[in-house]
């Protein structure tokens, strides 16, 4: 039991078609509440698709388990109405440092980016998230979580999925339409269906300490190479709320897990690092191994994989539910296009395309500071400190140094939705790239350019001629006009969007950039149109 | 894209060798390396050329032979 936090305990209720002993077809099943199951489930609502979420358990996530969450989930979360929730609860942090042996080495600020609704970074404990995103999906229209319901066996047929259930009231049966499996890393869905989930194992352990401190202690992220109260390995402190930090120490391969754990033998380790007179109290400890690995296929017939299911990779950049909520951020507007009957069920296979792109981007950048942090020879090892030594004092090494890199969205650079540029644009958008924010005013009020693009396309323009929406097949492009619909006051949102006058955006309903134009093209917009929808 | 240069570019080339073995008189082996190390990171950010980069460390790990 935590000492900060009280584990909620959801009913389990018996469905009627269980009662009945009814087959029924479901639109969409979600395997696991955990923060990507959930946020499919609050993206489904919103977007008027009925969700079953089927959890084997009954309560959050156990434990301290993710803590960090950067800028873009939070401004999906905020799409979905819970974001600020989070933003609200979460620490917010700018300072880091980094220790070699004995020494400070230096001293950074993340310096985000001002002008954007969502912070950077926030830490928040994972049982905190899901507990928001659970009250909002019992709030949801359509949301059925239905705790206690643990999925047997799965089968395809070639329009559905069955799916055999089990409760405390015994087993049945249920169809889905579409299955989206968020059942994280040891996924049973993908052990069913024999997916291949390959990569690299590492050979390495680490402990992780939650601990309330009594007394105040900076709101920064401290990582220490080598240090002398844990010789040879690695140690991060990390601020979360309700003044818990979290500690991760590098153990190496040949410690034994289990006498790790130990509060005898975690206690002592923790003092000589916070030195003797800090009082803390242990709150959670536990030791886990990782691998950086994904899945074959994010897409196997009416099943989709996401979040941890799908891909898996180390700690250090906070990139595991970070790029989960992405996955279903990505696969949900497609879905409901593919149910509505309104764009081909190729579209779903761009899901693939987009997301294990992102996936290998996310594998990359964990595998490299994971090799940073944990050198694999001796001679990697002298490279590393050769780096560390330099930090001190030459700012080049300190952009070498790797203790995980903060978390950023992949742009869909290679995706089959995009339509390349014709003109020059200036700036950091792209084709492909999620849409950044900025402050606008709407209707005399202050507000976010990302609260404004709704939920389906948009065509988002500069100047204030009139434009016509476009349509394909049902699919509608609102024009939202940048100095009519909406005002630039600092000039901040023209500057990002590198908005000429008479430019057009196409932005896509998960605020990705479809393609863009310096003149509005009707024709041309229409085939850009038709090429997100793959038709 | 400028290329690695494997002509002679040193002007007192050795008078340079000397400095280089000189950097490592007073280490052990593992110190040693880490002073190669350091040198390595040294030139490689004033080199700063990717393309260049790779062509030498192509070279390094060439088999004497090659």
């Amino acid at each position: 039991m935590l000492k900060t936090y009280s584990y909620p305990e959801f009913a389990y209720r018996q469905s009627a078609e269980q009662r009945e002993g009814q087959v029924r077809r479901h639109p969409l099943v979600i395997i696991g509440a955990g923060p990507i199951g959930l946020t499919a489930a609050l993206d489904a609502a919103q977007r008027g698709i009925p969700a079953i979420v089927l959890d084997d358990n009954n309560t959050v996530s156990i434990g301290s388990r993710a803590v960090c969450y950067a800028k873009r989930p939070l401004e999906i979360w905020d799409r979905l109405g819970v974001g600020q929730r989070m933003v609200d609860k979460g620490v917010n942090w700018k300072v880091g440092k980094v220790f070699f042996q004995e020494d400070l080495v230096y001293t950074f600020d993340l310096l985000p980016e001002d002008r954007h609704k969502m912070p950077a970074m926030i830490n928040l404990q994972q049982y905190y998230l899901e507990e928001y995103m659970v009250e909002a999906c019992d709030k949801a229209p359509g949301v059925d979580l239905r705790w206690k319901h643990k999925l047997l066996s799965i089968a395809q047929e070639s329009d559905h999925a069955v799916l055999t259930i089990e409760t405390p009231d015994g087993i049945f049966k249920m169809e889905a339409d579409w299955v989206v499996a968020c059942d994280g890393a040891n996924s049973d869905t993908r052990r069913m269906i024999g997916a291949d989930f390959t990569g690299q194992f590492f050979q390495d352990r680490f402990l992780i300490a939650d601990v309330v401190m009594k007394a105040d202690f900076p709101t920064e992220r401290w990582f220490w190479f080598d240090p002398p109260f844990h010789r040879g390995q690695s140690v991060l402190l990390h601020k979360q709320c309700d003044d818990v930090w979290r500690i991760d120490f590098q153990l190496g391969w040949d410690a034994d897990p289990n006498e790790a754990k130990k509060p005898e033998n975690v206690i002592p380790r923790i003092q000589a690092m916070l030195g003797k007179d800090v009082e803390f109290e242990l709150e959670w400890v536990s030791v886990y191994q990782f691998a950086c690995r994904r899945i074959d296929q994010f897409r196997h017939g009416r099943i989709f994989f996401a979040g941890d299911a799908a891909h898996q990779v180390s700690p250090f950049g906070a990139r595991g539910a970070n790029t989960g909520v992405q996955d279903t951020d990505n696969l949900m507007w497609k879905l409901k296009l593919v149910l509505d009957g309104k764009a081909p069920e190729s579209l779903l296979d761009s899901y693939h395309a987009e997301r294990a792109f992102a996936a290998d981007d996310n594998l990359l950048n964990s595998t490299r500071s994971t090799d940073f942090i944990t050198p694999k020879s001796s001679t990697s090892r002298i490279l590393r400190d050769a780096v560390l030594e330099l930090a001190h004092h030459e700012t080049f090494a300190r952009r070498m140094v790797n203790s995980g890199r903060l978390s950023t969205p992949t742009p869909y650079s290679q995706s089959p939705l995009n339509t390349a540029d014709e003109d020059r644009f200036a700036g950091l958008m792209q084709p492909g790239t999620n849409c950044a924010d900025a402050p606008v005013r709407v209707g005399g009020q202050d507000g976010w350019l990302l609260n404004q693009l709704g939920e389906g396309f948009v065509l988002l323009t500069f100047g204030t001629e009139p434009l016509p929406a476009v349509e394909i097949g049902g699919v509608r492009a609102g024009v939202l006009r940048v100095g009519v619909e909406l005002q630039d006051p600092d000039g901040t949102l023209t500057q990002r969007y590198d908005g000429q006058p008479g430019t057009v955006y196409l932005i896509r309903p998960d605020q990705h950039v479809a393609g863009r134009w310096r003149r509005f093209d009707a024709a041309k917009i229409e085939a850009a149109l038709r090429r997100s929808l793959a038709l | 894209m400028s290329q690695l240069i494997r002509s002679p570019n040193i002007a007192d080339v050795d008078g340079f060798y000397e400095e280089l073995v000189a950097a490592q008189r007073h280490c052990n082996d593992e110190q040693a390396v880490g002073v190669l190390a350091k040198l390595v990171l040294l030139l490689a950010n004033h080199v700063g050329d990717r393309a260049v980069l790779s062509e030498a460390l192509a070279l390094a790990r060439r088999p004497e032979a090659g």
